[in-house]
C-alpha cells in the first residue's frame, strides 16, 4: 500500500516536471531571435506573406495563448509540424527515436552489467591489485570524452582490426523493417530473423562501448565507495558478530544498501548520457535523433526542436521514474517517508 | 575442565593499529575474567579501548588495520585466538553473542526485522547442523521478541527498522543476541543512544534476561551508575589496560587506583551519570604513549617509579590495582 502511494506520487511528479520543461523550452525557443514564419518561407518571401503565415500559425497571439495551444496538442501527443519540411514532427521522431533508445538502453544494461560487479568486487577487495587496476580503468572511462573513445574504437576495431562495422545500424544488404517496437534487436527476434539480429548486435557493439565507458566508470567508482562505506556500518559488524557467513554479509547485507547511491546517481547521470549519445551517434553515423536534433537547432526549426527536447525529456523523466520506483523498492526509508509526507 | 574456571578469560591481550601517524599500541595487556553466571562490568572513559577489547573477543575487529600482537582469549577452556576459523565462527552468535550499542545504526535499514533475525537463526542452525524450516525459525524469532517484551511480534517481524522507535529497536538488538541461547553476552553500552527513561527500561530488561536465562554478562559502559546497578564485579580500564578490578560494591567503597578515585570523585551524586571533567588532561596518544604507567602524566601521586609499568597488586582478596602505591613493600 505504502509502495503504491509512493509510485503514484512519483508519477504525478513526473507530469509536473514535463509540464515545467515544456514551458521553459517553449519560452526559450520563442524569445530567441528569428521569426519562425520568416524561417519557414525563406529570406526572399514578401513581408505580407510572412505576416499572413504568422497569423495562420497563430504566432501573433500572446505567448501564453500560444503555449496553451501547443500544450493542448502535446497532451494529445501531437508535436506539431516541422516549419521547414511541413512534415509532422511525430513521424520524424518515430523514425529517429527508436535508434537512440536502442543505443541508450543497451548502454545502460552494459554499464550496469560491468560497472556493478566491478564496484562490488573492488569494494570488497579494497586495495588489492584488482581494486587498483579497476580504479584506474574506471577513472579513464570517466575522464575520457565519449566521442574520443568512439573515434578510438572506430579506428581500432573498425579500421585496424576490421572486426566490427563502424557506421550505421544495419548492413545495407539486409532488408528489414523494424516496425513493431522500432528496436532492431527486439523486432528481429520477433520476426525470427537471426541474421538481422546478429548484424544489429555487431553494429551496436562499438557505439555502446563508447557511450557506456563513462557510465561504467561512474557506477564502478560509486558502488565501490558505497560498499566501503557500508562495510564500516554497525549493522555489518553485527551481521559478522552474529555469525552470518561473509558471502551473505557481502552480497546481501552490504550490496543492497550500497546500491542505493548508485541507483540515485544513475538517474542523474542519465542526462549526460543522453547528451553524449548525440555525439556518439554523430561519430558512428547512427540514425538516431542526434542529426535530426542538430539540424533542427541549426535551422531554428522551432517545432522540431521542441519535439526533440520533449521526447528526450519524457525519456529522461521515465528513466528517472523507473529509478525512483526501484529506489523505493530497494530502500524502504524512501517509500515509507514518501508515502507519509 | 573444572566448572569454576571462568567462562571467559582474557590474558595479556595486546592489540595495535596501523595508522597514518604510525603504529598505535591501543591494548597494552588487558586481563579480565568473566566467571560463569556473573555480571562483569568494564568501565573507562571514551577512547580507553573498551570497544577494541570487545571486538577482539567477538572476532569482529578489522585486521588490518588492527593486529593482535599478543595474548590469549580463553572461552570455555579454548583459546579463541588460536582455534581454527571454522570452530571460532561456530561460536559467534551462538555460544557468545553481542548486544550492540546504537539502535539507529545496528539494524540494517533496508531489510525487514524478521528477515534479519531469521537469517541469524538460519545460519547458526546450519553451522550447528540443526534442521529447522522457515516456520520453526519464525516461531523462534517471535518467541524472542516476546522475551524482550515486545508486544505485537508479527507486526514487528514484518516492519523495517525505520518504522520502529529507538527503544523497540534496542530491544530487537537484544533479541538478536538471544536468538541462539548464548552463554556469554557482551553488551557495549546498550541504550546510551536512547533517552534516560528508555535506557533505564532497557537496562532493567537486560538485567532480568541475564537472570532468567542464567547468562554470563560482560557489560561495557562509561556510566558508573550502570556498573553499580548491574554488575557483580568491575574492571576499570585506562588507556588500553586494566588499572583496577574489584567486586562492584568494594570498588565504590574503597577505590584504590588514583584513576578510579578521580573517576568516582566526579560522579554527580544523584543522577548517577559520570562525567570526567574532574580529571585534568586527556587520554594519551596511542602512537606515542607515556612510558610506564600510562596514567602518570595526569596522576597527582606520580613519582619516578611510575616510569616503570606497575603490575596488578592485590589490595584485598579479589581486588587489585595496578599502581605502585599498592606495592606490598610500600605498605611495610
Ligand atoms: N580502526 C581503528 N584504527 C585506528 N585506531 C583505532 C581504530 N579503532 C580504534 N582505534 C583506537 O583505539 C582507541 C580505543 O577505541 P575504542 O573504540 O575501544 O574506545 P572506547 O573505550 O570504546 O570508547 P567509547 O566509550 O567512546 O566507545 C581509540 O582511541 C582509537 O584511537
Ligand atoms: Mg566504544
Amino acid at each position: 500500500m505504502e509502495y503504491l502511494f509512493f509510485v503514484v506520487r512519483r508519477l504525478l511528479w513526473s507530469v509536473v516536471v514535463l509540464l515545467g520543461l515544456s514551458i521553459v523550452i517553449f519560452t526559450i525557443a520563442r524569445v530567441v531571435p528569428g521569426d519562425p514564419a520568416r524561417i519557414a518561407l525563406g529570406p526572399l518571401a514578401a513581408q505580407e506573406q510572412v505576416d499572413k503565415l504568422r497569423t495562420e500559425m497563430g504566432l501573433d497571439a500572446p505567448l501564453p495563448v500560444q503555449y496553451a495551444r501547443y500544450a493542448g496538442g502535446l497532451l494529445q501527443g501531437d508535436l506539431g509540424r516541422s516549419l521547414l519540411t511541413q512534415q509532422s514532427v511525430n513521424s520524424d521522431v518515430r523514425q529517429t527515436f527508436p535508434a537512440t533508445l536502442e543505443l541508450v538502453l543497451a548502454t545502460l544494461i552494459l554499464a550496469l552489467a560491468i560497472g556493478l560487479p566491478l564496484g562490488v568486487l573492488a569494494g570488497r577487495y579494497k586495495d588489492s591489485l584488482f581494486d587498483n587496476l579497476g580504479r584506474f580503468v574506471a577513472l579513464f572511462g570517466v575522464v575520457t570524452p565519449s566521442f574520443f573513445i568512439a573515434l578510438l574504437l572506430q579506428l581500432l576495431a573498425g579500421y585496424v582490426l576490421q572486426i566490427l562495422p563502424v557506421s550505421g545500424r544495419l548492413s545495407p544488404n539486409l532488408e528489414f523493417e523494424a516496425n513493431r517496437t522500432g528496436l532492431l534487436l527486439i523486432d528481429s527476434l520477433i520476426a525470427g530473423r537471426m541474421d538481422v539480429f546478429g548484424d544489429a548486435v555487431r553494429h551496436l557493439i562499438l557505439p555502446t562501448i563508447a557511450l557506456a565507458a563513462a557510465t561504467i566508470g561512474q557506477i564502478a567508482r560509486l558502488t565501490r565507495s558505497s560498499m566501503i562505506d557500508v562495510s564500516r556500518k554497525d549493522y555489518i559488524e553485527a551481521s559478522r558478530a552474529f555469525g552470518i557467513p561473509n558471502r551473505i554479509t557481502t552480497f546481501t547485507y552490504m550490496l543492497r544498501p550500497s546500491f542505493i547511491p548508485t541507483l540515485t546517481v544513475l538517474g542523474l547521470e542519465f542526462a549526460s548520457l543522453l547528451g553524449n549519445a548525440f555525439l556518439v551517434e554523430m561519430v558512428f553515423g547512427w540514425p538516431g535523433m542526434a542529426s535530426y536534433g542538430v539540424r533542427a537547432i541549426m535551422q531554428n526549426d522551432f517545432n522540431a526542436v521542441m519535439g526533440v527536447v520533449m521526447v528526450t525529456g519524457l525519456f529522461f523523466v521515465l528513466i528517472n521514474l523507473v529509478v525512483d520506483v526501484l529506489l523505493g523498492y530497494v530502500d524502504p526509508r524512501i517509500r515509507i517517508k514518501g508515502s507519509q509526507s | 575442565m573444572p566448572d569454576d574456571a571462568p567462562l571467559l578469560s582474557v590474558r595479556d591481550l595486546r592489540v595495535s593499529f596501523r595508522t597514518f601517524d604510525g603504529q598505535a599500541d591501543v591494548l597494552q595487556g588487558v586481563n579480565l575474567d568473566v566467571p560463569r553466571g556473573t555480571r562483569v562490568g568494564l568501565v573507562g572513559e571514551s577512547g580507553c579501548g573498551k570497544s577494541v577489547t570487545m571486538k577482539t573477543i567477538m572476532g569482529t575487529l578489522a585486521t588490518p588495520p588492527a593486529r593482535v600482537t599478543h595474548g590469549q582469549i580463553m572461552f570455555d577452556g579454548q583459546d579463541l585466538l588460536t582455534m581454527p576459523a571454522a570452530r571460532r565462527n561456530r561460536l559467534k552468535g551462538t555460544d557468545m553473542s553481542m548486544v550492540f550499542q546504537d539502535p539507529t545504526t545496528s539494524l540494517n535499514p533496508v531489510f525487514r526485522v524478521g528477515h534479519q533475525m531469521e537469517d541469524i537463526v538460519r545460519w547458526s542452525d546450519r553451522r550447528r547442523g540443526i534442521q529447522r524450516n522457515h516456520k520453526a525459525r519464525k516461531a523462534r524469532v517471535l518467541e524472542v521478541l516476546e522475551m524482550v517484551r515486545l508486544a505485537d511480534g508479527e507486526r514487528i517481524y514484518d516492519a523495517f527498522p525505520i518504522q520502529l522507535s529507538g527503544g523497540m529497536r534496542q530491544r530487537i538488538i537484544i533479541g538478536m543476541a538471544l536468538l541462539n541461547e548464548p552463554r556469554l553476552l557482551i553488551a557495549d553500552e546498550p541504550g546510551t543512544a536512547l533517552d534516560v527513561t528508555t535506557q533505564d527500561e532497557i537496562l532493567r530488561l537486560m538485567d532480568d534476561l541475564v537472570r532468567e536465562e542464567g547468562l554470563s554478562l560482560l557489560m561495557i559502559t562509561h556510566n558508573l551508575g550502570v556498573v553499580r546497578q548491574m554488575t557483580d564485579h568491575v574492571y576499570v580500564m585506562y588507556a588500553g589496560s586494566v588499572v583496577e578490578d574489584s567486586p562492584t560494591a568494594e570498588l565504590f567503597d574503597n577505590p584504590s587506583h588514583p584513576y578510579t578515585k578521580a573517576l568516582l570523585a566526579c560522579v554527580p551524586k544523584l543522577d548517577g551519570t559520570a562525567t570526567y571533567e574532574g580529571i585534568g588532561g586527556s587520554l594519551p596518544d596511542y602512537t606515542d604513549p607515556p612510558a610506564g604507567c600510562r596514567f602518570h602524566p595526569r596522576c597527582p601521586h606520580a613519582t619516578d617509579r611510575c616510569l616503570t609499568r606497575p603490575p596488578a597488586f592485590t589490595v584485598r582478596p579479589g581486588h587489585t590495582a595496578a599502581c605502585w602505591l599498592h606495592e606490598p613493600e610500600a605498605h611495610a
